[in-house]
């Protein structure tokens, strides 16, 4: 990050349009009906049920959707990290054409860190507590590269300083709990950059860091996409950034993917009656702040026990209470041309007024 | 501030609370720098009163939270509850009062007992309290339904919860107990924003019912906004600005306020291709190595602006040119008309206002813009 001698007085420049379709880079990353099970009380529970996305490099998806809807889950899956005694029961995760779920689990570890990589949703757990903060980037760059101690803590030194940790040649030595939550997130940050993977899962990155060192990250990990061609999933509840940084997204709920376009689509014509809802969840910075926020109603849905139709009837203003949304087989996606897709009998009627609160 | 004398204490009370780590290092445990985590800061919380806490990664707002508990002890400073001075009193007496004052924890997970189910972990606090009776499952039900638990999950363990749903728990269980006064640590950063929703109106309406006070901590500032009666912004361990909700987002008086509100993801397509105002810059300091003078002058675009006015004397500091107030004098947190206070020499008042400050504004919607409706 440069130090301004003067702060930038002129608007932005827009960023960069898009590049052109004509020329659609490689897919990087794909998942093909990947489908997650864990034992339940009453037979298998399916927590990700059939998604298929794919990532091109250079270019960030983003997954957005309900808590518990299966988005760290998914891509858990997609890196042979399902803990017991979950499962995977289906699909493909293929990487440069190349489905790497069924390869040997030495292979997979070795392509984790150096080729795919994923920053953690939980920074304190996913860091060890009775390990500074260096030795377990350390740990990380020695693991995957010939690489000598001392150069190592170099390495990690800079890869701090590169994620805006303050004074990093004496934070380099903190443990884990001597940080803030913030600072916890960003060495995980680090850890995740350090072999520059051609993949990155970045699952939570900014949520416990101020607006300001947030838009620094990310202005970071898009310099990374820029200069090695880096593909980016963002897992996130911030639709800000979704519109700041995604070209495309992804919308999941109850395990299953329900929308999916460019962000341009998704955002100017959200056509799931879930996303619908969720844009108008968004506290705005402008909004009315003596009224309450537009909630979505009902119980978030229990995975063990879906209605055979589709899973968001229950809470739906649109389809509550008709019976071919909560009978018929729920829908997979379709879509138009332009590649926006949804899963929904009735997208084109309107919310009803009366039901939303 | 002189309160009258039968106004109510506030309901939380902190009088120039400090707390200092020290931080060991090496083979030979030699003392390593201090971090000044809270500098100093007073603040007030009257009963039924959200006040919002927002600031930079690392600028002590947790450890502030911690410390109206004493869950971390300050280094100096008092800690009033209700007008009483707690700051000495025993740690079995606190204890006691602890049943007033609950948190709800930044990291869920690790506040969390991985091998306890989270119908335990939400009835901990009533057995601590020895109010665990026959109607104790029926109130974990209770809560966890309040929360947008299933209680019939009541069995399982935390790890097989999303990361949201064990922030419901942690504030299921802060709730079991009724307390008076809520430290809520980033409660819904971790939601999506319906849930979040959800669980603000959720806080909002036990707020109007019951009169409770809330510390707020979080870096959504349309959620603060949204939440707080009065917002408090800390900067590496001092607040910078304390200001009525309006006013914060309507006349920001401190530049890092400003960057704060410049920086705001807006989550409207047309954002990402309008011009935004840029003000941030440099590095971001360091808690061991505080900057002199003004701690924000290394990042501050006023502090550059004003020196490129003239006018006032100034001073070369790496390749920026600075007042010399901003590089040797610590501001002090002073009232600039009305009761906001602010910690900078050179505050944007609404005279005064920089085209920076002005661009923000109009940027985040003051005057507003019509957002597309959806
Ligand atoms: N070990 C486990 N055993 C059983 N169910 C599990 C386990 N781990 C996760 N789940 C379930 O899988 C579902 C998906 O969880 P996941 O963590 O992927 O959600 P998420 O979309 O990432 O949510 P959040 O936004 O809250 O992080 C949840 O319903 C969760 O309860
Ligand atoms: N136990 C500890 N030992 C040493 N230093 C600590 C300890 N706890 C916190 N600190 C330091 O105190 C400072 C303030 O930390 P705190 O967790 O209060 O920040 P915060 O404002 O909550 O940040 P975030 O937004 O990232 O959660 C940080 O520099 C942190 O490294
Ligand atoms: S299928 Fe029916 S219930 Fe499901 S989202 Fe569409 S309208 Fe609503
Ligand atoms: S005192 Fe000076 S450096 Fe500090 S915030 Fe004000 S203008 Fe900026
Ligand atoms: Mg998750
Ligand atoms: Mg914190």
């Amino acid at each position: 990050m440069p130090n301004h001698p003067m702060p930038n007085l002129h608007p932005v420049a827009p960023a960069a349009p898009i590049a052109p379709a004509t020329a659609p880079r490689p897919v990087a990353l794909e998942l093909r009906d990947l489908t997650t099970v864990f034992p339940g009380d009453d037979g298998p529970v399916t927590v990700i049920d059939g998604v298929s996305l794919a990532v091109r490099a250079g270019g960030t998806l983003a997954v957005v959707g309900e808590s518990g809807s299966g988005k760290s889950m998914t891509f858990l899956s997609a890196l042979g990290l399902v803990a017991t005694p979950g499962r995977v029961r289906r699909g493909e995760v293929r990487i440069d054409g190349t489905d790497i779920l069924h390869q040997p689990p030495e292979r997979l570890r070795r392509l984790r860190g150096a080729v795919i990589s994923m920053i953690f949703q939980d920074p304190l757990t996913a860091l060890n507590p009775v390990f500074t903060i260096g030795e377990q980037i350390v740990e990380v760059l020695r693991a995957h590269q010939r690489i000598g101690r001392a150069a190592a803590r170099a390495r990690a030194i800079d890869l701090l300083a590169r994620v805006q940790i303050p004074d990093p040649v004496r934070r380099v030595d903190d443990y884990p709990h001597q940080l803030s939550g913030g600072q916890r997130q960003r060495v995980l940050i680090a850890m995740a950059i350090a072999l520059s993977p051609r993949i990155l899962i970045a699952d939570e990155p900014t949520t416990a860091l101020d607006v300001t060192v947030q838009a620094q990250i990310l202005d970071l990990l898009a310099d990374l996409q820029a200069e090695t061609g880096m593909a980016l999933v963002l897992i996130t509840h911030d639709l800000g950034l979704v519109a700041k940084y995604a070209d495309d997204v992804a919308v999941m709920y109850a395990g299953r993917l329900v929308e999916t376009g460019s962000m341009e689509e998704v955002f100017t014509r959200p056509r799931h009656p879930y996303t619908r809802a969720l844009f108008r969840s968004i506290p705005r910075l402008d909004g009315p702040v003596d009224e309450e926020l537009p909630a979505i109603e009902g119980q978030p849905p229990n995975v063990a026990r879906l209605p055979p139709g589709c899973a968001f009837e229950p809470r739906c203003t649109v389809g509550r209470g008709r019976a071919d949304c909560c009978t018929r087989r729920p829908l997979p996606l379709a879509g138009d041309r332009s590649g926006h897709r949804s899963a929904c009998f009735h997208e084109d009627l309107p919310d009803r007024k009366e039901a939303a609160r | 501030m002189t309160a009258s004398l039968s106004a109510p204490p506030p309901a939380l009370e902190l009088v120039d609370a400090t707390r200092v780590f020290t931080r060991r290092r090496g083979l030979f445990k030699t003392a390593g720098k201090a971090v000044r985590a809270v500098d100093g800061v007073s603040l007030t919380i009257r009963a039924g009163e959200t006040l919002g806490l927002v600031g930079e990664s690392g600028s002590g707002k947790s450890t502030l939270g911690r410390l109206a508990l004493r869950l971390v002890e300050p280094t100096s400073g008092r800690l009033l509850v209700d007008g009483r001075d707690v700051t000495g009193v025993s740690k079995a007496e606190m204890q006691a009062m602890r049943r007033d004052i609950q948190m709800v924890f930044q990291d869920p997970y690790g506040s969390l007992d991985p091998r306890v189910t989270i119908g335990q972990s939400i009835a901990e606090p009533l057995k601590v309290h020895g109010l665990w009776d026959g109607d104790g499952p029926q109130k974990v039900a209770g809560v966890m339904s309040l929360v947008g638990l299933d209680p019939s999950h009541a069995d399982r363990y935390p790890h097989q919860f999303s990361g949201g749903q064990r922030q419901r728990i942690g504030i299921a269980r802060a709730l079991t107990l009724d307390p008076k006064i809520l430290v809520l640590d980033e409660p819904v950063s971790a939601l999506d924003v319906s849930i979040q929703a959800q669980i603000i109106n959720l806080l909002q309406r036990i707020q109007r019912e019951r009169g409770l006070s809330y510390l707020f901590i979080a870096h959504d500032l349309a959620v603060v906004r949204h939440v707080s009666h009065r917002i408090a912004v800390m900067y590496f361990g001092k607040v910078v600005e304390m200001a009525e909700r309006d006013n914060l987002y309507r006349r920001p008086l401190h530049p890092y306020t400003v960057s704060l509100l410049a920086a705001v993801p807006i989550a409207d397509v047309r954002m990402r291709n309008r011009r935004r105002t840029s003000v941030t810059m440099g590095e971001i300091g360091s808690a061991t190595n505080v900057p002199p003078g003004c701690r924000f002058h290394p990042r501050c675009y006023r502090a550059r602006l004003v020196a490129a006015t003239g006018g006032v004397p100034t001073e070369r500091s790496g390749d920026a040119l600075l007042p010399r107030a901003c590089l040797i004098d610590q501001p002090e947190l002073r009232s600039c008309g009305g009761t906001d206070r602010v910690a900078c020499h050179f505050p944007e008042t609404p005279e005064t206002r920089s085209e920076v400050a002005t661009a923000v504004l109009q940027d985040i919607g003051y005057p507003p813009i019509r957002p597309i409706p959806l």
